[in-house]
């Protein structure tokens, strides 16, 4: 039995450099929304020293004199190239787990007997690379841990055929010699502090530890790491991806924000987002949550609330979270705060065909039309041309992307020029 | 049998619940004749794209292809999945910038125009030089 972690090399950079081959070997970071963070760096600006999720203001001018190349998050092409990618791996191995955005976990067991996993690895990180031009490295163990820990050391160790089979104790010893602690698949920082503390350093270590004292000294889930490790199957490619328990939407404003106005139409848009994300994954939500915060990097003031709002029964109408909203904004909002961050949360989700009809609804408070929202949603599905009235259209613009590139691949006046 | 009493219900309220079974129409005249032969629609997307995940299109700006009849401005389906050959149509790289052009492979490797006008790209060491994809369709538009 063989899984594979098909991982994608910096993915936002190399998507980014899919169309500018004169971006080759150069330096490229991408940014968060609004510019704030670092999210992705190639291994040239790993290599000048660019650590992830610095802020950009602070490494901006040294960066940019070395050479540096710097693009706005672009989640419309990155979502386009993925979506590839996992196409060609669903069409190559039908057992198939889509993990997040640029990671996938395969099954590659009845390969060992054919034409091996490291044959099969290269073919496929070839494969995937001609396709569509996005460099991944493949990192194949019996368990998913494992495989997790085959790819990280391919990074680590710079691997050439960027393909890595871990498949007798010795090798694996040693891969798990060399994985830190906090590497490993699971292990939060919280965890790795109480680890360390604890004595255990390295993935080595960890495998060795009895299962049944980690499970009492720590908790199940990392007595099931012990056990990959070792080697045991605990986790299974569930090529089914779960349904999500929650869809936040949250961003930093570009400019802070004190005036309750503005505030609400701005968390508004939030939530028309959230709920069309909500319907498209075929959910209705009974639980919305608003958070508002001032800048944690402020030491002048500090102001952070958060306050939910529950349905009696589940809606995924925006109106009925727009009503939610206009309830509970106001008794968070506190004036004279200039505040820097906004999001929502929908949660406690059910099926759509279940609907819970409740003699005692109260009647106002729902709207639950799910016909006009679909007409909204297919009507703003290419290019957004409805707008609900309270949403904010341009009149404040909370969100900076100034250096993003071209749709390449989901907008026909963005496609690439030849010439 | 011990009743409460819990509440009216109003007869509204409850018409916002509607059965599906009402939406459909009946229909009572002669069923079209034309129904037993429906098919989808022609579609352009299943002509002109092989593989899906390869397929990228591009715009052409310049008349370096007009010979092969690809306009200025022409947009091309090109498929990074087919490995082009001798006198393929292809988009490379070439220090950085793509390009479209006929690929010969002998006898020397190079990268002709389809217009006078334009002189071949020699492959050597000193280019940098890498093929996209191969040059599946082109589609002008006159209007």
């Amino acid at each position: 039995m063989s899984i594979a972690l098909v991982d994608c090399d910096s993915f936002y950079a190399s998507c980014e450099r899919v169309f500018r081959p004169d971006l080759k070997n150069r330096p490229i970071v991408v940014l968060s929304n609004n510019d704030g963070c670092v999210i992705a760096r190639s291994s040239e600006a790993k290599s000048m020293g660019v650590k992830m999720g610095v802020p950009w203001f602070k490494i901006k001018d040294s960066y940019i004199r070395k050479g540096g190349i710097v693009f706005s998050s672009n989640f419309a092409f990155y979502g386009d190239m993925s979506r590839r990618v996992m196409n060609i791996l669903n069409s190559i191995s039908p057992k198939t787990e889509v993990y997040s955005i640029d990671e996938a976990f395969l099954d590659f067991s009845g390969t060992e007997k054919n034409i091996g996993c490291f044959d099969f690895g290269l073919y496929l990180k070839n494969t995937v690379g001609r396709w569509t031009g996005i460099p991944v490295r493949i990192g194949i163990g019996p368990t998913k841990t494992l495989s997790k820990i085959a790819s990280y050391q391919i990074k680590k160790r710079d691997i050439r055929s960027r393909v890595l089979v871990l498949d007798n104790q010795k090798d694996i010893n040693e891969a798990l010699k060399n994985t830190p602690i906090g590497e490993i698949w699971g292990v939060g920082r919280r965890l790795n502090r109480k680890l360390s503390m604890a004595g255990i350093r390295n993935a080595l270590q960890l495998s060795y530890a009895p299962p049944q004292d980690i499970r009492k000294r720590f908790s199940i889930v990392l007595e099931r790491t012990v056990r990959e490790l070792n080697g045991e199957k605990c986790l299974d490619i569930e090529d089914v991806s779960p349904t999500k328990k929650q869809i936040v939407v949250s961003r930093s404003f570009a400019k802070k924000i004190t005036n309750l106005e503005v505030l609400n139409t701005v968390i508004n848009d939030y939530v028309v987002r959230a709920a069309e994300k909500l319907r498209s994954e075929k959910q209705k939500s009974s639980r919305i949550s608003v958070f508002i915060r001032t800048s944690p990097f402020d030491a002048n003031e500090s102001y952070r609330a958060i306050k939910s709002y529950s349905f009696t029964c589940p809606t995924d109408d925006s109106r009925d979270f727009l009503y939610a909203v206009r309830k509970i904004l106001p008794k968070i909002y506190r004036p004279n705060y200039r505040y820097s961050k906004a999001g929502i949360m929908l949660s406690s989700f059910s099926d759509i065909g279940y609907v819970q009809n409740s003699l005692f609804n109260e009647r106002h408070a729902y709207k639950m039309d799910s016909k006009l929202m679909q007409v909204i949603d297919e009507l703003n599905l290419n290019q957004k041309q409805i707008y609900i009235a309270s949403q904010n259209i341009g009149r404040f613009k909370p969100i900076q992307r100034n250096m993003i590139s071209p749709k390449y691949t989901t907008r026909w006046s963005d496609l690439p020029i030849v010439r | 049998m011990k009743i409460n009493y819990i509440g009216t219900v109003i007869a509204d309220n409850l018409s916002e619940l509607m059965l599906p079974y009402f939406q459909d129409m009946v229909h009572a005249g002669f069923p079209s004749p034309a129904s037993d032969f429906i098919e989808s629609p022609i579609d352009l997307n299943e002509y002109l794209i092989k593989n899906n995940a390869a397929t990228f299109l591009v715009r052409v700006s310049g008349k370096s292809m007009v010979g092969a009849g690809i306009n200025d401005g022409a947009t091309l389906i090109i498929d990074r999945s087919i490995k082009p050959s001798h006198n393929s149509i292809i988009v490379a790289a070439v220090d950085g910038e793509f390009v479209c052009r006929r690929l010969k492979t002998k006898p020397k490797l190079c990268l002709v125009a389809e217009n006078k006008g334009y002189k071949p790209i020699y492959i050597n060491s000193q280019i940098n030089f890498e093929v996209t994809g191969l040059v599946t369709s082109v589609i002008n538009q006159f209007t």
